[in-house]
C-alpha cells in the first residue's frame, strides 16, 4: 500500500516537474514573462525533490538497514550543496557569470557521473542495455565534470594560457578510445567474462579515470575566446548524461529534462559557432581562440583623435544614435556611466539604441545582462539581425570596448582571419566614435579598418573617464542654455 | 493495478526524441537577449539530476556507494540551487522602459533638476 502511494506521489510530482520545466522555458521567449518562467520551473524542482523522499518507502531489501544513515546523508548533502551554491549564486558578480555557469554545469555532470558510479559499483543495472546506457551517461557526465572545471579555471583566470603540445589531438583520441575500450571491458566483466586482468570495480575506476582525463585534455588546448562555445557544449553534455541516467533509474522526469537541456545546449552551440563564423569541430580541434597574427601595412591612413566633449555634443544634437558596447565596457566597469550618458541623450530627444553582437561578452547574451544590470531597459537593446540595416540611416555610432565585431574587414578582406564573421555595420553610420584605451591593437590583435575610415574619430582614454567627461559636457550645455 | 514506471528501449527512445524536439523548438523561440539566463536556466533544469542522486543514495548499501551517492546529491543540489539563484537574479534585472526600479527613477529625477 505504502509502496503504491509512494509510486503515485513520485509519478505525479515528476510529471508535474517535467511539464513545469517545459512551460517555464517556454515563458523565456520574452523578457517580460521570463522571471515567472524560472519561478514556475523552480516550483517543479521543489515538488520533484520533496516527492523523491517517497523513494524511502521502497528501497531495496539490502539497503533497508541503512535507510536512516542514507536519509541523514541525503539531508546533509542537500543542505550543504543547496545552501552553498545558493549563497554564491546570490553574490557572484554578473561579469563572473560564465564561470558560474561552467561550474554549475560541472556539478550536474558530476552528479550524473556519480549516479552511474553507484549503479555500476552496486551492480544495480539489469541487462546489457541498461549497463551500456549507464556507462555512456557516466562517460559523458565525467567528461562534462572535468572539462567544466578546466573551463571554469580558464574563465576565472586561474589558468591563463592554453596548454598545447604537438600531437595532442592524437593523445586525446587515444585517451577517448581507451575510455571506450575500458567501458567494453566493464561490460564484459559484469556479464561474467573471466581473465580480464582486473576485477570489475577496478575496471570501473579505470573507466572513470579515462573519462575524467579526457575531459581535461579536451578542454586544455581551447583558448579563452572560444570558451562560450565550450560551456554551451558541456551544458548539452550534462543534459544528455542526466537524460541517460534517467533511463537507467527509470525516471521519465530526468529523461525529459535532460534531453530538453541537451537540445538547448546543442542549439546554443550552433548559434554561437555561427556568430563566430566557425564550425563546432573547428572550435574543438583547431586551437584558434587566442591570438591571430596581426598583418601590418594593409591599411593606409591614420587614426584621428577627438575630444570626449566634442563627441558628446555631436551626439546631443544628433537625431539617431546607436551604441555598440563590447566586453571592454564591462572590463572598465563603465556600464552605469554609459547609461547615465544615454539618459541625458534621451532627455534631449535623441533616439538611442544599443546594438549587441552575438559574441559581445564572454558568453552568449552576457552583454545584454550587463546592460540590464546597469538599468538599460530591454526595449532599447537590439540584436545584430534586428538593427544592422539601421546603421546606414543613423547619425552617430558610438563603439565602446568593442573591436573585431565592428571590423569591416570581416565583410571585404578575404585574407583576414575574421573574414566572413557577421559584424555590426557601425561603419555605415554618418559619424563613428570609438572609445578606446590607446592606439594599440585589440584583444584579437587584428588591425581594424574602421578606425582609419574617414567617418571615424577616436576618443582615447579609459571608458569610464571618457564617459564622465561626456556627461559633464552635456550637463554644461544644459547649464549654459538655462 | 501497479503504478510502477517501467520503460523499455523503444518507449525510452520515444521520450528522448519527443523531449529533444520540444526542447529544440522551445529554446529556438528564446530571443538572443536572454541567452545567458537561458543557459543558466537550462543549467538549472538539469539540476533535476539531484532526484536521481537521492534515489541512488537511498538505495546505497556499502560505504563506497554511500560516499559516491552523497556526492551525487551534493553536486546535484548545488547545480539546482545555484542555477536557480543566478537565473532568477539575472531575469529580475530585465526591465522595460515603462517600469524602472526605484533607484533608477531617483537618478533620473536628479538629472531633471540639474
Amino acid at each position: 500500500m505504502l509502496v503504491t502511494i509512494s509510486q503515485i506521489v513520485i509519478g505525479t510530482a515528476d510529471l508535474a516537474a517535467a511539464f513545469l520545466f517545459l512551460f517555464g522555458l517556454q515563458r523565456m521567449s520574452s523578457p517580460a514573462t521570463a522571471p515567472s518562467g524560472i519561478r514556475v520551473a523552480g516550483l517543479g524542482m521543489v515538488a520533484a525533490v520533496l516527492a523523491s523522499f517517497f523513494y524511502l518507502a521502497s528501497v531495496s531489501p539490502a539497503a533497508q538497514p541503512h535507510v536512516m544513515v542514507n536519509l541523514a546523508l541525503a539531508l546533509v548533502a542537500l543542505a550543504i550543496g543547496g545552501a552553498g551554491a545558493w549563497f554564491v549564486g546570490r553574490r557572484v558578480a554578473m561579469t563572473a557569470m560564465p564561470q558560474m555557469v561552467a561550474i554549475y554545469n560541472g556539478m550536474g555532470g558530476g552528479a550524473a557521473g556519480s549516479i552511474a558510479a553507484v549503479e555500476l559499483f552496486g551492480g544495480h543495472t539489469q541487462g546489457a542495455t541498461q549497463l551500456v546506457v549507464t556507462l555512456l551517461g557516466g562517460l559523458i557526465g565525467a567528461i562534462s565534470l572535468s572539462g567544466s572545471v578546466i573551463a571554469w579555471a580558464k574563465l576565472d583566470g586561474v589558468l591563463k594560457v592554453p596548454l598545447r603540445v604537438r600531437g595532442q589531438q592524437y593523445v586525446n583520441g587515444a585517451v577517448f578510445l581507451a575510455a571506450i575500450a575500458v567501458a567494453g571491458l566493464v561490460v564484459a566483466s559484469v556479464l561474467g567474462v573471466d581473465g580480464l586482468l582486473l576485477t570489475t570495480p577496478q575496471w570501473i575506476w579505470v573507466f572513470f579515470a579515462c573519462a575524467l582525463l579526457f575531459g581535461v585534455l579536451m578542454t586544455l588546448p581551447i583558448g579563452g575566446a572560444d570558451m562560450p562555445v565550450v560551456i554551451s557544449i558541456y551544458n548539452a553534455f550534462t543534459g544528455l548524461a542526466v537524460g541517460l541516467e534517467g533511463f537507467v533509474l527509470q525516471n521519465p522526469a530526468l529523461m525529459i529534462a535532460g534531453m530538453v537541456v541537451g537540445a538547448a545546449g546543442l542549439l546554443l552551440t550552433v548559434i554561437m559557432a555561427k556568430a563566430m563564423n566557425r564550425s563546432i569541430a573547428n572550435v574543438l580541434f583547431t586551437n584558434f581562440g587566442t591570438v591571430a597574427k596581426a598583418r601590418p601595412g594593409a591599411i593606409t591612413g591614420t587614426e584621428r583623435p577627438t575630444d570626449a566633449s566634442d563627441a558628446a555634443i555631436k551626439m546631443r544634437y544628433a537625431g539617431k544614435v546607436i551604441i555598440v558596447p563590447g566586453y571592454g565596457l564591462a572590463a572598465a566597469h563603465a556600464q552605469q556611466k554609459l547609461f547615465e550618458f544615454v539618459k541625458l541623450l534621451v532627455a534631449a530627444k535623441v533616439m538611442v539604441r544599443f546594438a549587441i553582437h552575438p559574441v559581445a561578452g564572454r558568453m552568449p547574451g552576457q552583454m545584454d545582462v550587463l546592460l540590464a544590470e546597469a538599468g538599460v531597459p530591454y526595449d532599447m537593446i537590439f540584436q545584430l539581425d534586428d538593427i544592422n540595416d539601421d546603421f546606414a540611416s543613423t547619425d552617430v555610432a558610438l563603439v565602446i570596448g568593442a573591436n573585431d565585431v565592428v571590423n569591416p574587414a570581416a565583410r571585404s578582406d578575404k585574407a583576414s582571419p575574421i573574414y566572413g564573421m557577421p559584424i555590426l555595420n557601425a561603419d555605415k553610420a554618418a559619424q563613428v566614435y570609438v572609445i578606446k584605451r590607446g592606439q594599440g591593437k585589440g584583444y584579437s590583435g587584428i588591425v581594424n579598418a574602421l578606425f582609419y575610415a574617414p567617418n571615424c574619430n577616436m576618443v582615447y582614454g579609459d571608458a569610464q573617464a571618457v564617459l564622465v567627461q561626456m556627461i559633464e559636457a552635456i550637463r554644461g550645455l544644459g547649464a549654459a542654455a538655462a | 493495478m501497479s503504478f510502477a514506471i517501467i520503460m523499455t528501449g523503444f518507449v525510452a527512445l520515444y521520450i528522448f526524441v519527443l523531449a529533444g524536439f520540444a526542447g529544440w523548438v522551445i529554446i529556438g523561440n528564446v530571443p538572443a537577449i536572454l541567452h545567458t539566463p537561458l543557459m543558466s536556466g537550462s543549467n538549472f533544469v538539469h539540476g533535476i539530476v539531484v532526484v536521481g542522486g537521492l534515489y541512488a543514495l537511498f538505495n546505497a548499501v556499502t560505504p563506497q556507494e554511500q560516499t559516491i551517492g552523497f556526492f551525487a546529491v551534493l553536486l546535484g543540489a548545488g547545480n539546482a540551487a545555484g542555477g536557480y539563484a543566478v537565473t532568477d537574479r539575472m531575469l529580475a534585472m530585465f526591465k522595460s522602459s515603462d517600469a524602472k526600479p526605484a533607484h533608477h527613477r531617483a537618478s533620473v529625477h536628479t538629472i531633471k533638476k540639474g
